[in-house]
Formats: structure tokens, sequence, C-alpha cells
């Protein structure tokens, strides 16, 4: 087992597996608990259209992804504040507009086609370490920004009217939690793809909160489940020879599910024992 | 509480969303140590007026002042008891979470570690509600009357000079509601309290003083006699379509329908 460690490319691949579980426990968390998970698959499908846009114009990768899907998660948002009742429809359009026009720019750009596939689950086994650096930096900006705000965060999770009320700025920082979901989704998909992005935004705080009775509890738990998952479906990968971003995602739904379970477990042993 | 001022001053005030006016031509002075409660039909405008005093609404017409200043420039603190929260069934914080949220404001983020005033503060609080063995309790295991003393305590914790409650007793059951008013009573000693209610028997027998909301507002001070109560919502249901009406004629048609007629 530890002799896969001596290749550059599975400890690279450790690295990002740990540097993404860090980031995605931390936003997810925020995402679950402003139930916004709707809204952060539209912006990672949107970053398809920033892809495009980048080979059609021939800007660099990040520029066009991040700059595509800030613009789409700035309106996302805006339409959610001033129409909350029609915000899943435009969601929704705008989740595959921003994924058909991606397409259609590839499809326009003379010689060498990418694989679009390859953005899907990602390729976390040739992540190369200029790319971990770039993903250490956003780290620490998310992780200051997100501890300096936090108990703004906290109050304009659990209620935004008693937030605004009490003088926080709501509207700023709904826009500051979804430019950072841009950010962190688009950097998080170029390294393990768009499925598992969504995954691990969802799937480690859906755990946590269950059995955690604090925000910072529930992000440090996501952030350690993250961690467990991909470093686990990095082995399974590697022991029976498996796409590494499918093999992180099933072991996570299975953890999933078999939570589930043991709620309904707990409760049924709960009801006995009143009985 | 000092001298009696006025709390809550509305002047020709208005709101209306697109293409539906919701409140017109309100005229009401709200003084301080008063107990009001705001009663009217559903959809008659009462949470919009809650939502202009408290700010969280701009008026489209009209002047709104609370403690003299405009809603939200610091006239005065306002606890905010809202009617329920929709979050997630399982979010994480405990009962003191959520007190402490009351306690936190933009220039305390520098401050990384809370100090234990704040804690004593928000520990207080949930004494004064009968909530403090709950503290470590995870919000989401409370009951719906727990949850909204709890709520309350955030509101207390504030400091405010005035308490509003949007239908604070909707989830209680009516056991629960009257200890519930007598604990709003009992903080109506030190605090100005506007309380919106559809349950016009509960809140009468606490309230000071009753305004029925259906786009426009009466106001009634209640003296005393159960005559002059039924008086307030007879009339308030005269002109406008109160439930105080089938109320008050379900109970008693002979005794009420020969009452005066409000102005």
């Amino acid at each position: 087992m530890i002799e896969i460690l001596q290749f550059e490319f599975m400890r690279n691949a450790l690295y990002a597996g740990f540097l993404t579980s860090i980031i995605c426990g931390i936003i997810g968390t925020l995402i679950v608990v402003n139930r916004l998970v709707f809204l952060a698959g539209g912006i990672a499908h949107s970053a398809y259209g920033g892809i495009g846009m980048a080979f059609f114009f021939g800007l660099p990768y990040m520029v066009g992804a991040i700059g595509f899907s800030f613009v789409v998660a700035m309106i996302m948002a805006g339409v959610s504040l001033k129409a909350k009742e029609r915000a899943d429809t435009i969601v929704g359009v705008l989740w595959a507009v921003g994924m058909a026009s991606g397409i259609l720019l590839l499809d326009l750009t003379p010689g060498y086609n990418v694989d679009l596939m390859s953005y899907l689950f990602g390729s976390i086994l040739s992540v190369p370490r200029s790319d971990l650096i770039t993903m250490a930096a956003i780290g620490v900006v998310i992780l200051f920004l997100v501890s300096y705000f936090f108990r703004d965060l906290l109050a304009m999770s659990y209620d935004e009217e008693f937030a605004q009320i009490r003088g926080m700025p709501v509207k700023r920082l709904y826009y500051m939690l979804i430019g950072m979901v841009a950010v962190t989704v688009v950097m998080v998909v170029q390294v393990v793809g768009l499925i598992l992005v969504i995954a691990l935004l969802t799937i480690p705080p859906s755990i946590s909160e269950k059995y955690t009775k604090s925000l910072a509890k529930m992000m440090l738990s996501s952030c350690f489940l993250g961690m467990v998952f991909t470093t686990g479906g990095l082995w399974l990968s590697y022991r029976y020879d498996m796409t590494s971003g499918a093999a992180i995602i099933f072991l996570a739904s299975v953890v999933f599910f078999l939570s589930l379970f043991l709620d309904r477990v707990i409760l049924l042993f709960k009801k006995n024992i009143v009985l | 509480m000092g001298e009696i001022h006025p709390m809550v001053e509305m002047a020709d005030l208005s709101f209306s969303y697109p293409g539906q006016e919701v409140l017109s031509a309100i005229n009401f002075t709200v003084y301080s140590g008063d107990f009001v409660a705001i009663i009217g039909p559903n959809g008659g405008g009462k949470t919009t007026l809650v939502k202009l005093i408290v700010g969280l609404l701009k008026p489209s017409g009209g002047m709104l002042r609370v403690n003299g200043k405009t809603p939200g420039r610091g006239g005065a603190v306002i606890g905010y008891v809202p009617q329920q929260i929709k979050h997630n069934d399982n979010f994480p914080a405990s009962a003191l979470d959520v007190v402490l949220m009351g306690r936190h404001s933009p220039d305390k983020r520098w401050a990384f570690f809370r100090g234990g005033d704040d804690r004593t503060a928000a520990l207080q609080a949930l004494e004064k509600m009968g909530m403090e063995k709950y503290a470590e309790r995870k919000i989401t295991d409370l009951s719906g009357g727990q949850r909204q003393r709890v709520l309350i305590a955030r509101a207390l914790v504030t400091e405010p000079d005035l308490l509003v409650l949007d239908e604070p007793t909707a989830s209680i059951d009516t056991k629960g509601q009257a200890v519930f008013f007598n604990l709003l009573k009992t903080l109506n000693k030190d605090l100005t309290i506007l309380v919106v209610s559809h349950d016009l028997l509960v809140v009468s027998s606490y309230a000071k003083s009753i305004a029925c909301v259906n786009k426009r507002l009466h106001y009634h001070d209640i003296v005393g006699s159960t005559t002059d109560l039924m008086n307030a919502f007879y009339a308030c249901s005269v002109e406008e379509v109160c439930p105080v009406e089938t109320v008050v004629r379900g109970l008693n048609k002979n005794t009420f329908l020969d009452l005066p007629r409000h102005d």
C-alpha cells in the first residue's frame, strides 16, 4: 500500500484530494446549509461555456472558465434574490445554455478538439504541481473570507431577515458566497471533474449535518470525510484498477446511504425503548 | 422605562407591491410601554406592516419613524421574532448559538474569540425564557414552542427597546399560549411590545391595545371591560371583513349585534 506513494502522480493526487476536500468541506457546508445545491450544480455545468469560450478565443483556461462562471453565478445570485420563486427555472436554463454554448464554441474552434468528457470526471491522477499551488492559494483566500465573516454567514444562513435587521450586509454576503462557490467549482472541476465536485460539495456536508451541533464542526467533519473519501477512493481505484473519480464518488455515496440506514435503525431502537 | 414617548409613528403610510396596494393611509402611533396586538384577516397586511416597522421593506409613501428615525437607522433597537424560520431539519446550531446570533454585529468581526460577556448575556436571556437547560441542545431537536422561546431570547439579547413578534403562537398549543402570553406580559414591564396574532381571544386578555389591519388600520385602546373589548372587535369588523366578525357573532349574536357602530 505504502509503495504507491513513491510515484509523484500518486502523491500529487493525494494532495489534490486533500485540498479539494478542505475547500469543498467549507464551501459545501455553506451550500448545503443554505440549500444552494441546485445553484452550485448550475454554476458547475455552465463552466462548460467558459471552457468553450477559452478555447474559441484562445484564452487561458482559468481566465475563460472563471470569468464566465463568475458572471453566470452573479446573474443566478441576482435572480434568486429578486425573484426567489423563479430562481430554479432560471438556474435550469442557464445550466443548459452554459453547457450547450460550450460545446458549440468548441465545434466552431478550428483544429484540435478537447475531450469535454475529461471535464466530467476529471483526472485526479494527472494533477500537475502548478495546479496544486493555485488550489492551495484559493483555499487560503476562502479560509480567510469564511473565518472573517463566519458569524455573519452563520446568522444569515439561519435567518436572513434577522441578520439584515441586525445590520449585516446580507445581500453582499450572498453575492460573496455565490462568488466563492463559482471560483471553487471552476478550480476544482479542472482537477477532479464536474461530477466529483458536486459529490464532494454535497455528500460530506449532508452526512456531517446530522451529527454536528455547530457550523464550524460541520465544516471540519466535512473536510475530514472528504479526505477519507478521496484517499479511500484513490486506493480502491489503484487496487482494483477503476476510474478514480467514479471510485471516490461511489465510496462517498455508499457511506451516505449507510448513514441514512443507520439513522433508521437508531430511530427504531429509540422507539422500542420508549415502548 | 422612563417617560412615555412615541416609539413607532406612522402618518399616511402606504405600501404596495406592483399592481397591488397592501396598506394605505395608515395613521398609527405606538407609545413606549404599550402592548399592541395587531389583528386582521389573512392577506390584510399584518406581516407587511411589521416588515415595514423593522425595516425589511421600504414604505411606498407616507411617513414612518421608529423612535424618531427611519427604520434601520439606529432610532431604536428592535428585537424581531419571525413567524417561523424555513431552515433545514438539521441546521447545525445549538440553542445557545442561535441566541448568540443576536449578539453579533458587523463591527465585532475581528474579535475572533467571543468575549465571555456575550455568552453570559445569552445564557441569561435563555434563563429568562426558561430555556437554560436546553442551551447546548441542537435547535432543530427542540419543539416548536421551545424554538419560539429561543428566538425570543435571541431578540432579547439584542437589548431591544421594542419587541416585534409575528404570529408567535402559531406552533404552540392552547395551554402553551397562555403561558407564553403571560411571559410577554412580564417582558412588557421593560419593553414595548407589538405582536401580530390571529387568535383574538387569547390576545385580548393580554394586550393593552389592539390594531386591526386590513389595508387600513383601526386602533383601539382597551379600557378594561369586556364590552369595550368586544366593541373594539366589532367596530373593526363592520367596515372591513375582519375575522372578528365571525368570532363575535358566533359567540353571541344577540348581545353583540346591537353594539354602537364605530365611526
